[in-house]
């Protein structure tokens, strides 16, 4: 325990703890809607052109998360778009957009500065990267999703449910699943510096699957998804710190975990 | 007066009508159905009175107050729904999001609305169950729950006994005569089952990418068309 305390001593730990605990609350609840609605691969593409956009930011010497938020609402705007179109193959033009977004960091990255182990970070994560800058507009802007979240939550529940029966009954349905693409933009890109862009989508996906796998109403699958994230945070950050594994990796693990109990007694009690 | 009116409504997609000449008038209390063959506009048809489809040409007037918003609607289900963890609670009490207005969440009255709806429709004792653990029968009648709270006044059903077994079947048609009758609810319902469509509706619109027949249920028995569709038989 005193070691655990004595790791919290350190500043960046500290803002690790208060961004990562904020943001997985975020992934969390945004993650219940998204999957639901069949937009997990809305959050992986975000990732991509998150990485995308920090590279070209870190090689024109720009704040990183000033560039990388626009940049990613808009895409998120524009994958949305895609995802609903029926005319365009919606997932086969997210895989397009998100891989094209990679190769640009790739390259506009190798081209200026190298493969540094900034651009590093920015793949698999590092709880080292955050500045106080970043620690501080990640806290509002994690308050902020929070707020809109718990605020809406009656009419995202209608639009995830039943997006023709909200829209006959007069909501704007566009408004709030833009809504949720853009909170998801925020939390992709605040996640990312700690995660990675290869590895934020399963902060999304992951607990709200979890939840469901043994939650019977919305409203347990949303608390329980936002437990479980903080949790596997927490196991995940402390166990990287104490065996020196990459953070991300390991809140990925802890959570693929916790998935695996869940649907190992789910498939207990079916049987 | 009419509370839905239909002036030679006609819609088309890209350019290429699928429905015209529509016409027709309901009073508060009548229950109408639509039948027709596949791609014959019925869905179309439904679009176009929940406003999710704007007319190619023609007019929809709502009479005696009634709001394009305040339908009750009841969507053929999706595979996407059926796996849904929601509780029934909640399902039934997103039908109140038409009288949220400015409110960001529900009060006493729209649980009080989501309770009554749901012992009118016997689910009262399901409330906590999952909706994903329901029986067809059973989810059908929770989004008929649903679709009441939505409405005073009119009730917009899109082929409500697909894929249920003969007894939900039969208590499902039960139900929506009975709302229809004792709280005097307008209702349309698209249906492929036109024996179970004449038997309790007092009016029907048949279709065929345009309006073939609309007049009262016993008169379509006798109708050429009514014969036509059940290929020479009569009802």
């Amino acid at each position: 325990m005193s070691e655990i305390l004595a790791m919290f001593s350190y500043h960046f730990m500290q803002r690790a703890l208060i961004v990562g605990v904020l943001v997985s609350l975020c992934a969390a609840l945004l993650g219940v809607s998204l999957v639901l609605k069949r937009y997990s691969m809305i959050g992986d593409g975000l990732s991509h052109v998150g990485f995308g956009a920090l590279a070209i930011a870190s090689a024109l010497h720009l704040a990183p998360l000033a560039v990388a938020i626009p940049v990613v609402m808009l895409a998120a705007v524009l994958l949305l778009r895609l995802s609903q179109s029926s005319r365009i193959k919606g997932d086969a033009m997210i895989a397009l957009i998100s891989s094209s977004a990679l190769a640009i960091g790739v390259v506009s990255v190798s081209v200026t500065t190298g493969m540094n182990t900034e651009v590093s970070s920015y793949m698999f994560g590092s709880v080292l990267s955050l500045s106080r800058s970043d620690a501080i507009l990640s806290v509002l802007l994690s308050l902020g999703v929070l707020l809109l979240f718990v605020l809406f939550y009656p009419r995202l529940f209608a639009v995830t449910f039943d997006e023709t029966f909200s829209k006959a009954t007069g909501t704007r349905t566009e408004l709030y699943n833009t809504l949720l693409a853009v909170l998801t933009a925020v939390t992709v890109v605040l996640g990312m510096r700690m995660m990675g862009a290869l590895l934020i989508s399963s902060l999304i996906i992951f607990p709200a699957l979890s939840a469901m796998r043994v939650c019977k109403s919305f409203r347990s699958v949303v608390l329980c998804a936002a437990c479980i994230s903080v949790g596997c945070f927490l196991v995940g950050l402390i166990a990287s710190y104490f065996l020196e594994t990459p953070t991300g990796a390991s809140i990925v693990l802890a959570n693929l975990l916790v998935f695996s109990i869940f649907s190992l007694h789910k498939a207990r009690n079916i049987h | 007066m009419a509370i839905l009116t239909a002036k030679d409504l006609s819609f088309a997609y890209d350019g290429k009508t699928v429905l015209e000449g529509v016409n027709f008038s309901l009073s508060a209390g009548d229950y109408l159905c639509v039948v027709g063959e596949n791609g014959s506009g019925k869905s179309t048809l439904i679009k176009g009175l929940l406003g999710l489809k704007a007319p190619d040409g023609g007019s929809i007037i709502f009479g005696e107050g009634l709001k394009a918003t305040e339908i009750g609607y009841l969507p053929q289900q999706t595979q996407l729904q059926r796996d849904f963890p929601a509780s029934v609670r909640e399902v039934v009490l997103s039908g109140c999001l038409n009288s949220l207005g400015r409110r960001l969440h529900y009060n006493a009255e729209d649980r009080a609305r989501a309770d009554m709806n749901m012992e009118r429709m016997g689910i009262e004792d399901l409330k906590e169950r999952s909706y994903q653990d329901l029986s067809g029968g059973q989810q059908q009648r929770v989004l008929l729950a649903r679709a009441l709270c939505a409405t005073k006044k009119l009730l917009l059903l899109d082929e409500p006994v697909t894929g249920l077994d003969p007894i939900a079947t039969g208590e499902m048609y039960n139900l929506i005569k009975l709302v229809n009758l004792c709280d005097n609810i307008t209702v349309i319902m698209v249906s492929h089952d036109i024996h179970a469509a004449v038997r309790y509706a007092t009016h029907i619109l048949h279709l065929g990418q345009r309006q073939l027949y609309f007049g009262t249920a016993a008169a379509y028995r006798e109708s050429t068309q009514a014969r036509r569709f059940l290929g020479g038989n009569r009802l």
